[in-house]
């Protein structure tokens, strides 16, 4: 279960959130500027609160006294491009987090992951030559292989072309199902809702409505809640 | 102007500056004879300056190359007016004219200087000695490699970073495991300037650690030295000095593309 309720000021954006995640998907929607990526920097602690609560499985992460660093929080992330490391092959980024297991052992686990992911292939590419839709598997897998707590993903989707986004979102929900870890997932794109268990609007740096597709449906908090949720979205995915 | 006219004033251009920048170096090779040259080789000057040279030029790179990483790391990482304050100061030798470097060396650092007086009393002399060159390559050498740095370290993705450190890495690894590999390239080119810069320094090492041969006189002072007796023996150094600064370069390009993978 992950738990905060923060208080942050971003610049313009007063950021200000109450959420609580179990073992489901969030999928965090909003227009632009509305401090969905900074909520995930937040939680992923990239950015310092200025006051809140922070816990993740009953332990904290932040708090008045206590600033546990990212590499210690077990909150794995990928970022909206990817931020796969260059320099770096496939099999070498995944196991750029596996530093705690012996040597011998990473790439090892790292190779089981990429399988896991339908991404075995790209274990020696260099990343310069991939897909979108393959730095995506490469980038999950990489998050997935250091058995985070939580996942947080930025706008998955939103550098990949429709046919590649229709198939890879298929396949993050059969996943997401499968690994049943709390998930947040920013988007601002109405055809990731198939992938929520839940959703939440964000306007200006708050959390305006949130909850199942059918309840946000049902009772629309604002024009884009409505747009968000609208039925005819679910078929075009 | 017309586009030929234009045309024809960038090609003059070019040509006069070429010929003015190739000139002297050509000059020092075409006007000595085979004879010349291998006299100059055994030229008993040519030897422990040789060897100075490359130790201390390596030894001054290895300490701005250390120190230099780490402050222009913290200084492209923050912004505000310390950052900027560094990184102005750790600019200020490449404007400085060499020959006040080395006064302002003596000052803070020889035998009656603000620091030097100190050390002094604890039985330690830094002003002519072979410290004292390393001390002066490295002053008038450093901002060549700290701007490099810096300008690297700002391109390098915050959000690689990030990820680092949500993959379980501290702030240490993700330096060395993500920046430095990914600003290698760049930190090699500005290493190299560094090192030329620090292989040809001659105004600030006279000044602040004297011109003894074996202890403190590099190529550039043995030129200087050999110029006052024997211009030949002096233009025959001044060109292994040239052939030197070349092969280094040519071994730090090699690791540059390497780095670069290609």
């Amino acid at each position: 279960m992950l738990e905060a309720r923060v208080v942050k000021r971003l610049g313009a954006l007063d950021l200000a959130f109450d959420l609580s995640v179990g073992p489901e998907t969030l999928v965090v929607a909003g227009p632009n500027g509305a401090g969905k990526s900074s909520m995930l920097r937040v939680l992923l602690g990239a950015v310092r609160p200025d006051s809140g609560r922070i816990s993740l499985d009953g332990r904290t992460l932040f708090a008045a006294r206590i600033d546990v660093p990212p590499e210690d929080r077990l909150i794995g992330y990928v970022p909206q491009d990817y931020a796969l490391f260059p320099h770096l092959d496939g099999i070498e980024n995944v196991a750029f987090g596996l530093a705690h297991l012996p040597r011998r052992e990473r790439r090892a686990h790292a190779g089981a992951w990429l399988e896991r992911l339908g991404a075995a292939h790209l274990a020696h590419r260099r990343i310069a030559e991939l897909s979108g839709g393959e730095c995506q598997r490469l980038a999950l897998a990489r998050a997935l292989a250091r058995e985070p707590r939580a996942l947080l993903l930025d706008e998955p989707f939103a550098s990949l072309d429709p046919s590649a986004r229709r198939e890879l979102r298929a396949s993050l929900r059969r996943s997401l199902q499968q690994w049943r870890l709390p998930a947040l997932i920013v988007s601002h794109d109405p055809d990731d809702a198939m992938l929520a268990d839940r959703i939440a609007v964000m306007e200006r740096g708050r959390i305006l409505q949130q909850g199942s597709t059918a309840e946000l449906r049902r009772a629309p908090a604002s024009a884009f809640v409505a747009s968000f949720t609208a039925p005819e979205r679910e078929t075009s995915s | 102007m017309n586009r030929r006219a234009w045309n024809l004033v960038q090609v003059a251009a070019t040509t006069v500056l070429v010929a003015f920048l190739l000139l002297p170096i050509a000059a020092l090779a075409l006007t000595l004879g085979w004879r010349d040259f291998l006299a100059g080789v055994r030229h008993p000057l040519l030897a422990p300056a040789l060897r100075l040279s490359l130790t201390t030029s390596s030894s001054s790179l290895a300490l701005v190359v250390f120190l230099g990483s780490l402050v222009a790391w913290w200084v492209a990482r923050h912004s505000g007016p310390l950052s900027r304050a560094i990184e102005a100061i750790t600019q200020l030798p490449a404007v400085i004219p060499p020959a006040v470097a080395g006064v302002g060396l003596l000052l803070a650092f020889g035998r009656r200087g603000l620091v030097g007086s100190l050390l002094a009393r604890h039985g330690y002399g830094l002003a002519f000695t072979t410290s004292a060159v390393i001390l002066a390559e490295a002053f008038v050498s450093a901002p060549f490699f700290i701007q490099a740095a810096i300008a690297a370290f700002r391109r390098v993705d915050e959000n690689l970073l990030t990820v680092a450190r949500s993959l379980g890495a501290t702030p240490f690894r993700s330096f060395v495991r993500v920046a430095l590999p990914l600003s290698a390239p760049a930190l090699v080119a500005g290493a190299a300037m560094s090192w030329a810069r620090s292989l040809g320094e001659f105004g600030a090492t006279l000044l602040f650690a004297g011109n003894l041969t074996g202890r403190t006189q590099t190529l550039p002072l043995a030129v200087y030295t050999a110029m006052e007796t024997d211009l030949r023996a002096a233009q025959a150094l001044a060109l292994i000095m040239v052939v030197v600064a070349f092969a280094v370069l040519l071994v730090l390009r090699r690791m540059y593309r390497e780095a670069l993978g290609a």
